[in-house]
C-alpha cells in the first residue's frame, strides 16, 4: 500500500518537491520575481536531506556553481527568470558542451529586459532553444499544472542524467504561482534516473569516448578517475582539438543524443483531438485557457480540440505533423508574439492554415480571448 | 623530487609542450603550484584544478588531476560549487589578472567575502596575452596595449588588496622570478582553511614587453629581482618600500570558513 501526502502548494513549491524526490542536492540561485520561492524552499529543505544550498552572486555563477556541483556527482539544479535566464545562457553552453547533467528552471515573466516582472509571459520560448552561442541541443519542458510540475521536475533531472545534458523547465508566471492540491508520490512509485558511470578501471577511462547510446559514461570529480573538462571543442579524451572532422563530430553527437532519442522525450496532451476540426494548440498556463473555450465551444457543437505540448524542445514534429492531417486549422494560443507559433506554423502551415492568437500584455490569455479569435475568424 | 621525477608525476606530458611562449614566467609559475602540491603529499584524486579563459588558464590541461577549464571570470564560481558539494576536495583556481579581476572581479570578491576553502593563484602579467595585448586592470598607468596605442589612463587594481579587503584570510605575493617564495605561498594558502588569493608576478616578454620595450625576458626577470621587496623586511624598515612591490606573506587571520559554516546547519537539520 502506498503512502499518498496531500498538501495545497504553488507550482514553484512543487518543483522543489520534485526536484528533491529526483535526488536534487545541491541548489545555486540568485533572487528573481516570479521564481524566488524555488530558492526559498530550496534554502529551507536541502539541508534536511544533507544537500546543499548556495545563494550567489548573480545568475552566471548560479549556473557555474551547479555545474561544478554536477561534476562531483550530485544532481543540482538552479531557478531564474527571463533577466536571470538570459545571464545564465553562457555556461548553460558550457554544460551542453560538457556534458554536465543538471535542470534550470525559468519561470517566465514579461520581458525584454527587466519587463514585467510579476506578470506571466511566454517570450522565452525561442531563447530556450537558441539562447547561448552554436548548435547544441536542447530539452525544454513546460508543465501545466502543479502536480504536473512536481511530475515533470522529477523526469527533467531523469532527462539530465540520461542523456548527460542540462534540462530547462519552461515554467510561466501563471503556473509557478497557482496554487492547487498536490499529491506526493511514494518514493517506491518514483522512477528515479542516475547517470551512467564507468565501469572500466580509471587507467582507462577515455572521458568523452561515447558508448552506442551517443552517451559517455561519467566520472565523479575525486572518485579516481582524473580527467579533464574543457568548454573548447574536444576529442573523445576531453582535451581542446582543432581537427575539423573531430569537431564536427562532437557537435553532431552532442545534437544526435537528444534528436535520435526524440521518442524518449515527447511529453504531450491531446484533449478532444479525436474529431477536432479545429485544432488549439497551447502550452502551459495558456493550455488550461484552451480547455475551457474548449469546453464552451463543444457545447455549441464546434468540433475543436487541443494539442498540448509538454515537451517545448525538441520540437514534436511528428506530432504536430499528424495533427496538421486531421484538422482543417490551426490556432497557436501563447504569451508572445508567436515564437511556438513558427514552429508550427512550418511543419503544418503547407498543409492547413496556421493561426496565432498571441498577448503580451503580461495578462494570461483567457477562455473568451480564445473563443473570439477563432469565431472571429469564421 | 628532481624535475623529471615531478613532470612524470604531476603532469599530463602528453600534453606538452605547453602553448606559452618563450621567456613567458607562467611555466615557472606552475610548477611552484605542482611543487607545493608534492610538497603537502596531496592525494592527487582530491585535488581539483580549476581555471577561466587565457594564458594562465590553460594550465589545468597540463595537469594530472581532476580539472576543470572554465568559461572566462567564472572558474572561482565553479570552484565554489565543487567546494561547496565535496568540501573534501583540494580546490584550487588558476587564472589570470584580466580573468580575476575584469570580467571574474564580481565572483573574486564573493568568493573572499564568504572566506570559502578555495586556493586561488593569479598569474598576473598585466596584459591579456592570448587575445594579443590588450590592457587589464593590472596594466600600470601610462603603459602601452594594443587597445592603449596612447598609454593606459585606467588605474590598475592591487589584487592583494583588494582579495584582502574582500575577506580573503590568506594573502601573498610572489613572482615568477622568487619562485621559492611562490611555492611556500602556496602551500601556505591550500593548507589554510578559508579562501586563500596567492598573486604570482608573471611576465609577458610576447606583448606587454615588447609594447613597453622592457627588453628580454631575462631583463624582464630581473626587473623583478629588483624591484621586489619581502613585506617582512618592510615592517621593520618601512622606507624600503619605497619604488618597490611588496611581496612575501601578506595577510593571515584566520576566520570561520563556509563549508564549515554550512556543516553545522546540516548537522543541526539533517533529519531524511
Amino acid at each position: 500500500m502506498s503512502n499518498k501526502e496531500y498538501k495545497l502548494l504553488q507550482g514553484n513549491e512543487a518543483c522543489v518537491e520534485g526536484a528533491i524526490a529526483a535526488g536534487m542536492r545541491f541548489f545555486a540561485g540568485y533572487p528573481i520575481t516570479p521564481s524566488t520561492e524555488i530558492a526559498e524552499l530550496s534554502a529551507q529543505k536541502l539541508p534536511k536531506y544533507g544537500g546543499k544550498f548556495i545563494q550567489m552572486e548573480d545568475e552566471l555563477s548560479s549556473m557555474a556553481a551547479i555545474i561544478g556541483a554536477s561534476l562531483t556527482g550530485i544532481k543540482s539544479m538552479t531557478a531564474t527568470s527571463g533577466p536571470g535566464f538570459s545571464l545564465m545562457q553562457e555556461n548553460l553552453g558550457y554544460a551542453c558542451i560538457t556534458e554536465v547533467p543538471c535542470v534550470v528552471a525559468n519561470v517566465q515573466r514579461g520581458g525584454p529586459s527587466t519587463g514585467l516582472p510579476t506578470s506571466p509571459a511566454q517570450g522565452d520560448v525561442m531563447q530556450a532553444k537558441w539562447g547561448t552561442h552554436g548548435d547544441h541541443p536542447v530539452i525544454a519542458l513546460t508543465p501545466n499544472s502543479v502536480q504536473e510540475t512536481y511530475e515533470i521536475t522529477i523526469t527533467a533531472f531523469n532527462l539530465a542524467e540520461k542523456y548527460r545534458t542540462p534540462v530547462i523547465l519552461l515554467m510561466d508566471e501563471t503556473v509557478g504561482h497557482m496554487r492547487e492540491k498536490l499529491i506526493l508520490k511514494d518514493p517506491s512509485e518514483i522512477k528515479v534516473i542516475n547517470r551512467k558511470k564507468p565501469t572500466c578501471k580509471p587507467e582507462d577511462y577515455v572521458a568523452y569516448r561515447a558508448d552506442e547510446d551517443l552517451i559517455p559514461p561519467m566520472a565523479s570529480f575525486g572518485e579516481g578517475y582524473r580527467y579533464h573538462v574543457t568548454g573548447l571543442t574536444h576529442d573523445e579524451t576531453g582535451f581542446p582539438t582543432n581537427n575539423n572532422e573531430i569537431s564536427g563530430k562532437l557537435i553532431e553527437r552532442l545534437n544526435n543524443k537528444v534528436e535520435k532519442n526524440i521518442g524518449e522525450m515527447s511529453y504531450y496532451e491531446e484533449y478532444e483531438l479525436e474529431d477536432a476540426e479545429i485544432v488549439i494548440v497551447a502550452f502551459g498556463g495558456v493550455s488550461r485557457s484552451a480547455k475551457s473555450a474548449i469546453d464552451e465551444m463543444r457545447r455549441n457543437g464546434k468540433k475543436v480540440g487541443l494539442f498540448r505540448p509538454i515537451t517545448i524542445w525538441p520540437i514534436l514534429e511528428k506530432q504536430i505533423n499528424k495533427i496538421s492531417e486531421k484538422s482543417k486549422e490551426i490556432y497557436v494560443a501563447e504569451m508572445n508574439l508567436g515564437q511556438y507559433f513558427l514552429e508550427v506554423d512550418r511543419i503544418a502551415g503547407k498543409k492547413c492554415p496556421v493561426n496565432k492568437i498571441c498577448k503580451v500584455t503580461g495578462e494570461l490569455i483567457t477562455p473568451n480571448e480564445i473563443i473570439n479569435a477563432i469565431y472571429g475568424g469564421k | 623530487m628532481n624535475a623529471s621525477e615531478i613532470t612524470k608525476k604531476y603532469y599530463r606530458a602528453d600534453k606538452l609542450p605547453h602553448i606559452w611562449c618563450p621567456g613567458c614566467g607562467h611555466g615557472t609559475l606552475l610548477n611552484t603550484v605542482v611543487r607545493a602540491i608534492d610538497k603537502l603529499g596531496l592525494n592527487k584524486d582530491d585535488v581539483c584544478i580549476v581555471s577561466g579563459i587565457g594564458c594562465s588558464s590553460r594550465a589545468s590541461g597540463y595537469l594530472d588531476f581532476n580539472t576543470l577549464h572554465t568559461t572566462h571570470g567564472r572558474a572561482l564560481a565553479f570552484a565554489t560549487g565543487i567546494k561547496h558539494a565535496n568540501p573534501k576536495l583540494h580546490v584550487i583556481v588558476i587564472t589570470g589578472d584580466g580573468d580575476a579581476s575584469a570580467i571574474g572581479g564580481n565572483h573574486l570578491i564573493h568568493a573572499a567575502r564568504r572566506n570559502i576553502d578555495i586556493t586561488t593563484i593569479c598569474f598576473n602579467n598585466n596584459i591579456y596575452g592570448m587575445t594579443g595585448g590588450q590592457y587589464s586592470p593590472t596594466t600600470p598607468i601610462g603603459d602601452f596595449a594594443t587597445t592603449a596605442p596612447y598609454g593606459n589612463i585606467d588605474k590598475p587594481f592591487d589584487l592583494c588588496n583588494l582579495a584582502q579587503g574582500a575577506g580573503a584570510s590568506y594573502v601573498g605575493r610572489g613572482t615568477a622570478y622568487h619562485a621559492q617564495l611562490m611555492q611556500k605561498l602556496i602551500e601556505n594558502g591550500i593548507q589554510n582553511k578559508g579562501f586563500s588569493f596567492v598573486e604570482g608576478l608573471s611576465l609577458c616578454p610576447t606583448y606587454y614587453g615588447r609594447k613597453n620595450k622592457k627588453g628580454s625576458a631575462v631583463k624582464m626577470h630581473t626587473f623583478l629581482k629588483d624591484h621586489c621587496v619581502d613585506k617582512k623586511i618592510v615592517d621593520k624598515k618601512p622606507e624600503m618600500a619605497e619604488n618597490k612591490i611588496i611581496i612575501g606573506e601578506l595577510y593571515n587571520n584566520q576566520k570561520p570558513e563556509y563549508t564549515d559554516n554550512y556543516k553545522v546547519i546540516i548537522d543541526k537539520f539533517h533529519n531524511y
